[in-house]
């Protein structure tokens, strides 16, 4: 497995009072919290800083990690020491966040997977199993048809030593026609496995819509840039335009300004009621290389003489 | 592919006005004290349908607000107030990013 640089990772020196360390801990988790940050790495980074941080802020812990020599690079193969762990103890199950499963490889060689409570107690232990949250990517023309994601989750299990570990689960579940954005799927039975005789917990998928190169989407409605050319927009026409759910004929009426909504009703998200499809006219130019366009230019520039652009300006 | 078309097939419920959650069950989800989400409703940041605690109906959205003020608060170390201070600024960037990629300017 890989050597992981704490004292890196964390920005800070390796003789860095405790202090410093939960200043620089504050400061990059405000940085990098996958909630406010838009970096696209920034869960991974903010997973990679949790880590570091159990390790540096426990003296404990931190002593033992600093054991191993300060010539360990990041990335390195590295093999915890035999002689590891002696006349060390470490606590084990006060993991931030309780997520100890997420953790590295290098994490859990040096301290081991947290336990989960409950654990060693001798009554039974009956509980509920945790609810879990997941995030499911889809098209927005998934929500025109409906669709079907497999989702893959690490589940924590605990064996009868009481150990954790992780295993996946992969999950086909249907995503129902008219979803949007933001919203929540819920399927009861399918999070942690209950304690005893608990049931288990449910899980929550929150879908979300992949970025799209040409429709927009707010709420249940869709809207898109429709180019036009000036004649096309002075003189209305009619233009093919590829909605999400298919190609449809739409009439431009006669003189359109740039910027203008046209709406296609109920051709948004389905739903009751359906969101609508706008589509924003966009006033292309055709270019002025030669010379004949440019001569055509002038004659539009002769024949348009009381026509100001900047009216409104003032100037 | 063909493993996983041998699984079955799940159909869940969306969360929405017609299917919401009770405030024991959002308690559940957030693995939070239902103390800490009646305090988030006191402080604005979920405004919930129903008059009472037992009548209150959450929706996935509500979840969500509910998910990202307890996360700020355990990693940041944020208070009740700041979180709900960071999610209305929050909103705001979302909002005004979503104007931004509508005058083609992301």
């Amino acid at each position: 497995m890989e050597f992981k640089d704490y004292y890196q990772i964390m920005g800070v020196k390796r003789d860095a009072t405790q202090d410093e360390i939960k200043r620089a801990y504050r400061q990059l988790a405000r940085k990098y919290h996958p909630d406010v940050s838009k970096q696209a790495d920034a869960e991974a980074r903010f997973k990679e800083l949790g880590e570091a941080y159990e390790v540096l802020k426990d003296p404990e812990k931190r002593a033992a990690y600093d054991q191993l020599g300060a010539n360990w690079k990041a990335g390195q193969d590295f093999r915890p020491p035999p002689d590891w762990k002696e006349g060390f103890e470490f606590s084990g199950g006060d993991f931030a966040g309780g997520d100890a499963a997420g953790f590295s490889d290098f994490f859990e060689s040096l301290y081991g997977r947290g336990s989960r409570p409950g654990h060693g107690s001798r009554a039974p232990f009956h509980a509920q199993g945790e609810d879990r949250h997941a995030r499911v990517l889809i098209d927005l023309e998934d929500a025109y048809t409906g669709t079907t994601r497999s989702i893959t989750l690490r589940v924590p299990e605990v064996d009868a030593q009481g150990r954790v570990a992780t295993r996946e689960h992969t999950l086909n579940v249907t995503i129902p026609r008219g979803i949007r954005a933001g919203q929540h799927i819920r399927l009861a039975g399918q999070g942690a496995p209950g304690i005893g005789q608990g049931k288990p917990g449910d899980l929550y998928l929150e879908v979300e819509f992949r970025p799209h190169a040409r429709y927009r989407v707010e709420e249940r409605d869709v809207y898109l840039d429709l180019p036009v050319a000036p004649w096309e927009a002075a003189l209305g026409t009619t233009a093919k335009v590829a909605s999400p759910n298919g190609i449809v004929e739409l009439k431009i009426p006669a003189d359109s300004a740039a910027g203008r909504k046209l709406r296609l009703k109920g051709r948004g998200i389905p739903g009751n009621p359906p969101g609508d499809l706008y589509v924003v006219l966009h006033i292309a130019l055709p270019s002025a290389k030669t010379e004949a366009a440019r001569a055509f230019y002038r004659n539009m520039a002769e024949q348009f003489k009381s026509f100001d652009p900047r009216a409104k300006l003032g100037v | 592919m063909t493993s996983e078309n041998m699984l079955p097939q799940l159909a869940g419920t969306i969360l929405d006005e017609e299917a919401p959650l009770t405030l024991a069950e959002l308690t559940r989800a957030c693995a939070a004290h239902a103390e800490l989400i009646i305090e988030l409703v006191e402080e604005g940041v979920l405004a919930p349908v129903g008059r009472e605690p037992h009548r209150w109906r959450f929706t996935g959205a509500h979840l969500r607000r509910a998910r990202v003020a307890l996360h700020l608060q355990r990693d940041l170390g944020v208070n009740l107030a700041g979180a709900a201070l960071a999610l209305q600024l929050l909103d705001e960037v979302e909002a005004l990013r979503a104007r931004l990629r509508a005058m083609g300017g992301d």
